[in-house]
């Protein structure tokens, strides 16, 4: 008997390629770097405008002067216009209305789509294909910007924080996502469930939810970046300019080239720049996405796939 | 518990082994295989079973009817002069306005700037087709390529991260580049030359737009394509290379016919929204290009009803984007089945 002797199988890190199969090539020289190049500069088209703009809002007045206006190398690296912004004001007052009418609209959101998506996951009960029909055929047609907008109107949401939530507070699409993740929850295990004496709403509690951990962080954040987002509804049912959320008013701040109420007479005595204070309010802005999104792209391609084609 | 007493269990275990694909992900969204007992069980038995189901859904179906159908009956407004000052209420300015027949449709149809939309449309449309679409395949053929984890997770993040933003944002991260007073201009003049504010200029507006599509989304576009490209199995492409097949071949007979339902279906979808190009992100630069380069059909649906408050006449062009979009979407369904493909709803 030959002995086996066991070669030390190296498990490949993170950074590592994994084996590669006997038929594939190996790559050539050139074909990694040309890979390398488009995917690098690809996601430094992504970065390097952030990068700009993070710096920026952290710097001196006299580095943006230096510089002649953005900053690309940090240096003297101040908070000061996140001070400013963040101590009272039009700006702090703003950022709260998002924080607030993004929690408030993101659980309102999740709890009517998941309940609407277990309620419609089981094929068969009492008008579950009208109900599916009704909700699907909003796919296919808009009723339009002017219709909506009355009606938001007659309805008496103008110049009210339910004009920022309702009107857009169910998308259909990430109904039809969780629906198709809820039916593929195996059936004994409801079953098992049922016989046990558990009511629908038990079910969904304790049995799907916990099992769709996934697809529902995804659909969370969906809905969370709709409504952080969100700038149009504002724009369109609030008149009143101490309701505006931030997106609103980062519109005034950037693109009007205005200082924020408050904030002028600081940016006249020269202590801030008022390109920092535009890139900081830019900054609280982006920060929230680009800090939760990836913790939620593991799931995103499980998520999507039920439901990405129809998008 | 109440319904105890009817036979659900059974049904239910019936109704699909857990291996079998979902309904929506095989792309049966009507779910057309009920095979709950309906036919022998009577209604009143039914509503008893699923009373809680149908609650449940409640709450989603009334939003859905009050805010995508019960507008649909505001489009009446666009065959009146429509007067919002008869009343608060909505309605009550609707019963009293006066009724115009098809004038608000014959003052657009010989409207120059409603043309000019149209147009503005179909050219943006198109540059989004020929600019954009491929771009995101061709990202995916590209990760799908790198082979280590790290890299891969990595430069996914990097590229799915400015769809999250808001178009405010991107706009204002655009501006800062492009702009007159932004990093271009500076770098340009830094070197002598004339400072360069692509942001207002109405010439290449079009291919600004697109560009910032492109920015914000064409990452997020790769993840139907992976999710396609990951379902291949590996058997194929050993096999090619069996037959001598070399990295680009097994790229052209495998890879992309693996991809070329999906891309199919997109494209297919696309057509059928034609007329609806990036209505936020154009409403925002609207104002910096002026109307004749920027107004598209959305935009001008705005402008004629929320700024002048002439909302029979909005209205209108609504309902004929409206219409003519249901078209497209019907037709570009029916290629879809045409080409044997499901299209969003099946046959």
């Amino acid at each position: 008997m030959t002995a086996v002797i066991d070669k030390p199988v190296r498990k490949p890190g993170p950074w590592a390629a994994p084996p590669r199969p006997v038929w594939e090539e190996e790559p050539s020289k050139v074909g990694l770097a040309s890979k390398g190049l488009v995917l690098g500069i690809a996601c430094l088209a992504i970065l390097f405008p952030l990068w700009i703009v993070i710096v920026t809002s952290l710097s001196t007045r006299k580095t943006i002067d230096e510089a002649g206006g953005l900053v690309m190398v940090p240096k003297d690296i101040t908070f000061i216009a996140y001070q400013e912004l963040l101590s009272g004001g039009q700006v702090t007052r703003a950022a709260i209305i998002s924080v607030l009418v993004t929690l408030v609209g993101t659980a309102f959101s999740m709890t009517v789509s998941v309940l609407c998506a277990y309620g419609l996951s089981r094929t068969g009960s009492l008008g579950h294909r009208w109900i599916l029909m009704t909700l699907l055929a909003t796919m296919f047609f808009s009723a339009g910007l002017i219709p909506t907008y009355l009606l938001v109107q007659t309805l008496g949401l103008t110049d009210s924080y339910l004009a920022l939530i309702l009107p857009s507070a169910v998308s259909v699409f990430n109904i039809l996502v969780l629906r198709g993740f809820f039916q593929g929850i195996s059936q004994e295990l409801i079953d098992s469930a049922r016989i046990d004496g558990a009511g629908d709403f038990r079910i969904l509690w304790q049995i799907v939810m916990p099992l769709s951990r996934a697809v529902i962080a995804v659909i969370t954040l969906f809905y969370a970046v709709g409504y952080w987002s969100a700038w149009f509804n504002a724009s369109l049912y609030l008149n009143d300019q101490d309701m505006m959320p931030l997106q609103n008013v980062m519109i005034q701040l950037v693109q009007k080239q205005e200082a924020p109420v408050g904030l002028g007479q600081a940016i006249k005595t020269g202590q801030l720049s008022g390109l920092a204070v535009q890139m900081a309010v830019m900054v609280m802005a982006l920060l929230p996405v680009a800090v939760l999104s990836p913790f939620v792209q593991k799931h995103f391609k499980k998520g999507m796939l039920t439901g990405a084609v129809k998008g | 518990m109440s319904h105890s007493t009817v036979p659900r269990s059974r049904a239910e275990a019936k109704r699909k082994t857990p291996g079998e694909k979902t309904p929506v992900a095989s792309g049966d969204v009507t779910g057309s295989e009920d095979k709950r007992p309906s036919g022998r069980l009577s209604l009143k038995v039914r509503f008893r079973r699923d009373r809680l189901l149908l609650l449940m859904t409640l709450p989603a179906l009334v939003l859905v009817l009050l805010f995508n159908y019960v507008p649909i009956l505001g489009n009446v407004v666009a065959f009146q002069e429509y007067d919002p000052y008869i009343s608060d209420n909505g309605v009550v300015s609707m019963l009293n306005s006066p009724w115009v027949g098809l004038e608000n449709f014959q003052r657009i149809f010989a409207d120059s700037a409603f043309w000019q939309a149209v147009q503005n449309t179909l050219v943006l449309f198109f540059l989004q087709l020929v600019l954009f679409f491929p771009i995101p395949i061709l990202l995916a053929l590209l990760i799908n390529s790198v082979v280590r984890p790290r890299v891969r997770a990595i430069a996914q993040a990097v590229l799915y991260l400015p769809h999250f933003f808001s178009w405010v944002l991107v706009i204002a991260v655009f501006q800062q580049l492009l702009g007159g007073a932004g990093l271009l201009s500076q770098l340009l003049r830094s070197h002598g030359y004339d400072g360069l504010d692509l942001m207002t200029d109405p010439s290449t507006f079009k291919f600004l737009v697109t560009a910032e599509t492109v920015w914000k989304d064409a990452g997020w576009g790769i993840i139907v394509f992976l999710a396609a490209l990951a379902s291949v199995s590996p058997d194929l492409y050993e096999a090619a290379a069996m037959d001598g097949a070399s990295r680009w071949r097994r790229i052209w007979h495998v890879t992309l016919p693996a991809l070329r339902p999906v891309i199919a279906l997109l494209l297919v979808l696309r057509v059928g929204d034609a007329l609806t190009v990036g209505f936020e992100q154009i409403l925002l630069q609207r104002d910096a290009v002026g109307p004749g380069a920027a107004e598209v059909l959305d935009t001008f649906v705005w402008w004629n009803g929320v700024r002048n408050q002439d909302f029979g006449y909005a209205a209108a062009a609504g309902l004929v984007k409206g219409v003519v979009s249901i078209g497209l979407v019907l037709a570009a369904n029916k290629v879809a089945h045409l080409m044997g493909e499901q299209g969003v709803y099946k046959k």
